[in-house]
């Protein structure tokens, strides 16, 4: 083998994952159009063995830690970490769409090659060195989506969700790209490492930042703020997370939201490392309005879609107070938050997606009524779900909270204070938060059961992807160790300051 | 001859970037505002292009290329989206774009 074949082999071993994603997403695409209307669910299984043997990919990518094409890819621990995630949150979700798409008369192969492509785009974002990695990541995550979101066509809510989603997603997009551009004219490069170095040679020259650079960390926070949710960027998302077809809101409320936060960890805490003191007011003001927006707005909800989709806002504001802090404990804190975040999210909204029934008229908490009776292990695993967002001890929402609150409170520097004071509005916020899950919880079990209601059985591929959640969020709860452990090594690698 | 200088691209970049969010907030017609985004991006692109004059690089140049060719997959994603909003309701006016409520 000549050491330019070498090089493409290496290159190729560290995109395994994308590169599987991308070729199961296309042979459904082909493979479509010959398949009988009714035999569409196999397209389906296709899907979820092409997110099998990209988990597989990812095991490869963890063998072989480094750079692949030039210095577009960074393929170390952290990206293989948030690729675990995201994976896992893909087939999931596709686990639990079989049966929707069936209900809803729109089984289709797109559904599963969108997903697949959109998984492949989080992936490169989660794994970007170099800004244009990142962008086509963040696009061909969000292109994909935009359709997906509007996929039950003969719902008006769904369209009406997919075009907010797409205006305002392109609008945002645009913010990052101008964000780009700033940094790009700021420091001549679009290297995640080389900016770094470009910054801080800058900080010693002249003893100061380039004004465009500051201009670029606001630009590219409006971007980026809108893909994870946060205020004052979160206003569309309730109404995209509740037009979107249940398990796509499953989707969209978890997988983007990791990926896109570990393009923030390393724009923030790695490139612009050297001006943390600027960009961490923007990040605690937009904490404290995240999480006190979430969880007000969703006390007053009587549809638990929407609730949830309040409640996912919330939680990207705890995850701001681990972000805030910057430090390899606050970044492992992230990690872990967004792993528990999205085994407890996929599991509560893909419940929804078996209970809401046809064309989604079952949403409200009144339908839910004396469910405990009706479906008793359905109801246990809903309100496990709910119980782990809430930060119940023994969840993995519990210790996602406690290692974010700990990363916040261990950082010693002149804004130790308000540390401080951002763990304690968090965890007022966790108290209000827990009115709105107990809540359903005590519908659930305690009211007269609503007789206009009649359940129906939980489709086998949906309880194998509801048990693999519950399993999941109870083993973070109880044995968090190996992967905050994982955790601290992936941050470790990304080398912060 | 004189030389534009760089600054005065950077001005009309941030200029045309500036109508575009004006018009995305205030106007009305879907199809309008996916034109105002249009702009946004043509506004970047000018950007890119100016800077990569200043550095002297072409990664740049490439950038706009990239840029294009992702406006280009939106429009054509956006375009189905919007033809299926005309189909639902009659109408591209934004202000009837509001079955869902806060």
């Amino acid at each position: 083998m000549t050491p330019a074949m070498a090089e493409q082999f290496v290159n190729l071993q560290r995109l395994a994952p994308e590169i599987a994603l991308c070729i199961f997403g296309i042979v459904i695409m082909l493979a479509d159009p010959f398949m009988p209307r009714e035999k569409r669910r196999a397209l389906g299984w296709i899907a979820f063995i092409g997110a099998l043997v990209a988990l597989v990919g990812v095991h490869m990518t963890a063998h072989s830690p480094g750079l692949a094409y030039s210095g577009l890819i960074n393929n170390d621990a952290f990206s293989v970490l948030f690729h675990l995630i995201i994976i896992s949150a893909a087939a999931l979700v596709i686990l639990g769409s079989f049966d929707y798409l069936d209900r809803e008369g729109i089984q289709r192969g797109e559904y599963y090659a969108l997903i697949l492509f959109a998984t492949a785009g989080m992936g490169i974002l989660a794994g970007a060195n170099e800004l244009l990695t990142a962008f086509v990541g963040l696009e061909m995550s969000s292109i994909s989506t935009y359709v997906l979101v509007g996929f039950r066509r003969r719902a008006p809510v769904s369209n009406e969700a997919s075009v907010k989603y797409f205006l305002l997603g392109s609008f945002a997009t645009a913010f990052f790209l101008y964000g780009i551009a700033m940094v790009y004219g700021a420091t001549g490069t679009t290297r995640i490492d080389e900016i770094q170095a470009a910054l801080q040679n800058s900080l010693s020259q002249e003893g100061h930042l380039p004004a465009l650079s500051i201009l670029a960390l606001g630009l590219i926070f409006v971007g980026l703020g809108f893909k994870v949710v946060v205020a004052p960027f979160q206003i569309y998302a309730p109404d995209v997370y509740e037009g979107a077809p249940t398990p796509v809101t499953a989707l969209l409320a978890s997988a983007p939201k990791a990926a896109t936060f570990a393009l923030m960890i390393r724009i923030y805490s790695v490139s612009f490392a050297s001006s943390s003191d600027t960009w961490f007011w923007v990040i605690w003001i937009s904490a404290v309005l995240t999480m006190f927006i979430g969880n007000l707005a969703a006390l007053v909800q009587t549809n638990v879609k929407r609730m949830l989709a309040y409640s996912s806002i919330a939680h990207a504001g705890y995850i701001l107070v681990a972000f805030a802090a910057s430090t390899e404990f606050g970044v492992a804190a992230v990690l872990f938050y967004l792993a528990a975040y999205v085994a407890m999210k996929v599991g509560a909204f893909l419940v929804l997606a078996h209970l809401g029934q046809q064309d989604e008229r079952r949403l409200s908490i009144q339908d839910y009524a004396g469910l405990g009776i009706k479906q008793p292990a359905l109801a246990a695993c809903f309100s496990l779900f709910l119980l782990s967002l809430l930060g119940l001890p023994a969840t993995g929402g519990f210790v996602g909270k406690f290692f974010a609150f700990q990363g916040a409170l261990d950082v010693h520097s002149s804004h130790g204070a308000w540390f401080v004071w951002l763990v304690v509005l968090a965890a007022i916020n966790s108290v209000i938060g827990a009115y709105y899950y107990l809540r359903v919880i005590i519908a659930m079990y305690f009211w007269s059961p609503n007789q206009d209601y009649v359940p129906t059985r939980v489709a086998p591929a949906i309880a194998v992807a509801l048990v693999l959640c519950a399993v999941l969020t109870i083993y973070l709860g109880i044995l968090p160790g190996t992967l905050h452990s994982a955790a601290l090594t992936a941050a470790h690698t990304l080398a912060l300051h | 001859m004189s030389v534009v200088p760089i600054s005065y691209y950077l001005v009309l970049s941030a200029v045309l970037f500036g109508l575009g969010v004006v018009a995305f907030v205030f106007k009305r017609n879907v199809i309008t505002i996916f034109m105002s985004i249009e702009l946004m991006l043509n506004a970047i692109n000018l950007a890119f292009i100016a800077f990569a004059r200043a550095h002297n690089q072409m990664d740049g140049l490439v950038f706009v290329f990239f840029v294009i060719v992702v406006a280009a997959a939106e429009a054509a994603v956006g375009l189905a989206i919007v033809i299926m909003l005309a189909r639902h309701r009659q109408s591209l006016s934004a202000e009837r774009i509001n079955s869902l409520k806060f």
